[in-house]
């Protein structure tokens, strides 16, 4: 304890310096800035530069065809080639490009920003990890004693994501859905720890982006609908209830047909908000120290202290819900897929009777 | 707003990275791991079915085990008895033998002392009849020589005899 509070006396003693270069802490911005995608990647800032990874641009825009520059060209004066970034709008922090007669057009970005790095460096870390544990696999038989240290902890985590969801929720033909949740997993999980290390090559806050969220959420959706059996659409648009709720005006299907959309929208939505809401608490708390050390030392000391404390907490405890929305998208997109497998009713009442 | 709005770029580079890991994953990495956790649940499995196996034949060999040894405690009693009876009979059979023998020689020898007895007996009597008779012949010869002497010696004899006899 006396160890704790000596650091943080010296600590405090180098942030008032530090806050008095910046004349005004901008919060918004700062959180902001750390969620939301970008063409540069800011890996930190001295007082006399910033540190910026260089990311390739590519763009598509209607009028004038292709065009690639890397993000150092944006930096200058924030715009390049009739393109620049827009401050307001419906398409705020992302190019448009400006036509010559002033109207402004927003091009196909297939820019490699941060989030799109972010998410092929944690896909070669899948690999890496996956692999590397696979490769265990090639050089020993089954009589062989379990596997220990990492290739343990993987294998352990593979079972466990299998027996305690993927065969349970699925059903019988589980095995063919698992590499598919197994991978969506594993890519959620990576992510979301490397979200929360705060320097290059983590840091990119992919599973805080809702287009990756997005498109997490439309795989379960074409597997659900593309593989779903005959009685998965019989549900949905003939179900199982007095004829009235159905016949003259279908308002249980309609209901149902609602309800394929609303599912994926609710993975998206659920991933996407917690990871967001807790890098927005923890980059919140860190700037309260940045806050409260312009207002001198009696106030700057204990609030350093107590945003550190809670900013420990909050990491830990957004370690949990990484894991946690990792196991929970895994787990309702392999209960949606078994839903849209389930044999018919009259035999799995069978079943169960039979049991 | 803008950070609910999905960027096109993001999904078309998710689609691309996610779509060869995908690929990637499924078909060289996850196989493996679940094959082998599967493989490895099913041999343990049969190793805990062929232990279970053991362990019934083992104590099925113990069972034989215990009736064998008391088979044998038995037999070796029943050896160990009539050992004995044996011994004992042997030992009565040589004792009776040997009194049997015992007997017969001191029969034997009895016998022997009797002849002998009888043998020495039968010779000291020739002896002294051959005495005697020598003895007769000096007496007769000495005497005889007067006709008196003679006639008193025969009368004396003839009623020694008389008297004797």
């Amino acid at each position: 304890m006396k160890r704790l509070i000596a650091i943080l006396t010296i600590l405090s003693a180098f942030i008032p310096v530090m806050a008095t270069d910046a004349e005004r802490i901008d919060v918004k911005e700062i959180i902001f800035g750390h969620l939301k995608d970008s063409y540069e990647w800011h890996v930190f800032s001295t007082a006399n530069r910033d540190y910026v990874i260089d990311l390739p641009v590519m763009l598509y825009s209607k009028a004038t065809g292709w065009h690639f520059f890397m993000s150092d060209k944006l930096e200058e004066n924030g715009s390049y080639d009739g393109f620049h970034i827009t401050k307001e709008g419906a398409h705020a922090g992302k190019l448009v490009e400006t036509l010559p007669d002033g109207t402004e057009l927003k091009p196909l970005d297939l820019s490699l920003t941060k989030v799109a790095l972010g998410v092929i460096i944690n896909c070669l870390l899948l690999c890496i990890i996956i692999m590397c544990t696979g490769r265990w696999y090639r050089h020993h038989k089954e009589t062989d004693a379990a596997p220990r240290g990492f290739v343990g902890l993987i294998e352990y985590v593979v079972a466990m994501i299998v027996d305690d969801v993927i065969k349970p929720s699925v059903g019988k033909d589980y095995k063919r859905y698992a590499p598919l949740l197994l991978t969506m997993f594993f890519f959620i999980l990576v992510s979301n720890i490397m979200g929360l290390i705060p320097i290059f090559p983590a840091g990119a806050n992919v599973t805080g982006n809702i287009a990756v969220t997005l498109f997490l959420a439309l795989i379960t959706f074409f597997t659900v609908n593309i593989f779903g059996n005959r009685e998965y659409w019989k549900e949905i648009l003939w179900p199982d209830v007095p004829v009235f709720l159905k016949a003259p005006v279908p308002l249980l299907p309609f209901i149902e047909i609602i309800g394929i959309f609303t599912k994926p929208f609710a993975l998206t939505v659920r991933l996407f908000a917690n990871m967001t809401a807790g890098h927005a608490i923890i980059l919140a708390l860190t700037c309260v120290i940045f806050i409260t050390a312009g207002m001198g030392p009696l106030i700057g000391v204990p609030m350093t202290g107590l945003s550190l404390f809670f900013m420990v907490f909050m990491n830990c405890l957004e370690l949990l819900v990484a894991y946690i929305q990792a196991y929970v998208f895994t787990m309702l997109s392999a209960v949606f897929i078994g839903l849209s497998r389930q044999e018919h009713h009259d035999e799995k009442k069978k079943e169960i009777t039979n049991n | 707003m803008d950070l609910l709005i999905p960027e096109v770029g993001t999904l078309v580079w998710m689609l691309i990275a996610a779509g060869i890991v995908f690929f990637i994953l499924a078909k060289w990495g996850f196989p493996m791991i679940t094959d082998m956790v599967d493989k490895r649940s099913d041999y343990i499995d049969k190793s805990l079915d062929a232990a279970k196996k053991a362990a019934e034949r083992l104590e099925g060999i113990q069972s034989e085990c215990d009736a064998l040894l008391k088979e044998t405690r038995a037999e070796k009693a029943r050896i160990l008895k009539e050992a004995t009876d044996r011994r004992e009979e042997i030992i009565a059979e040589a004792e009776n033998r040997a009194k049997e023998a015992g007997e017969k020689i001191i029969s034997d020898a009895r016998e022997q002392i009797r002849q002998e007895k009888e043998e020495a007996l039968r010779g000291l009597r020739r002896q002294v009849a051959e005495l005697s008779v020598q003895v007769a012949e000096k007496v007769v010869m000495k005497q005889l020589d007067s006709d008196e002497e003679q006639l008193n010696m025969i009368d004396r004899m003839i009623d020694d005899v008389k008297t004797g006899r």
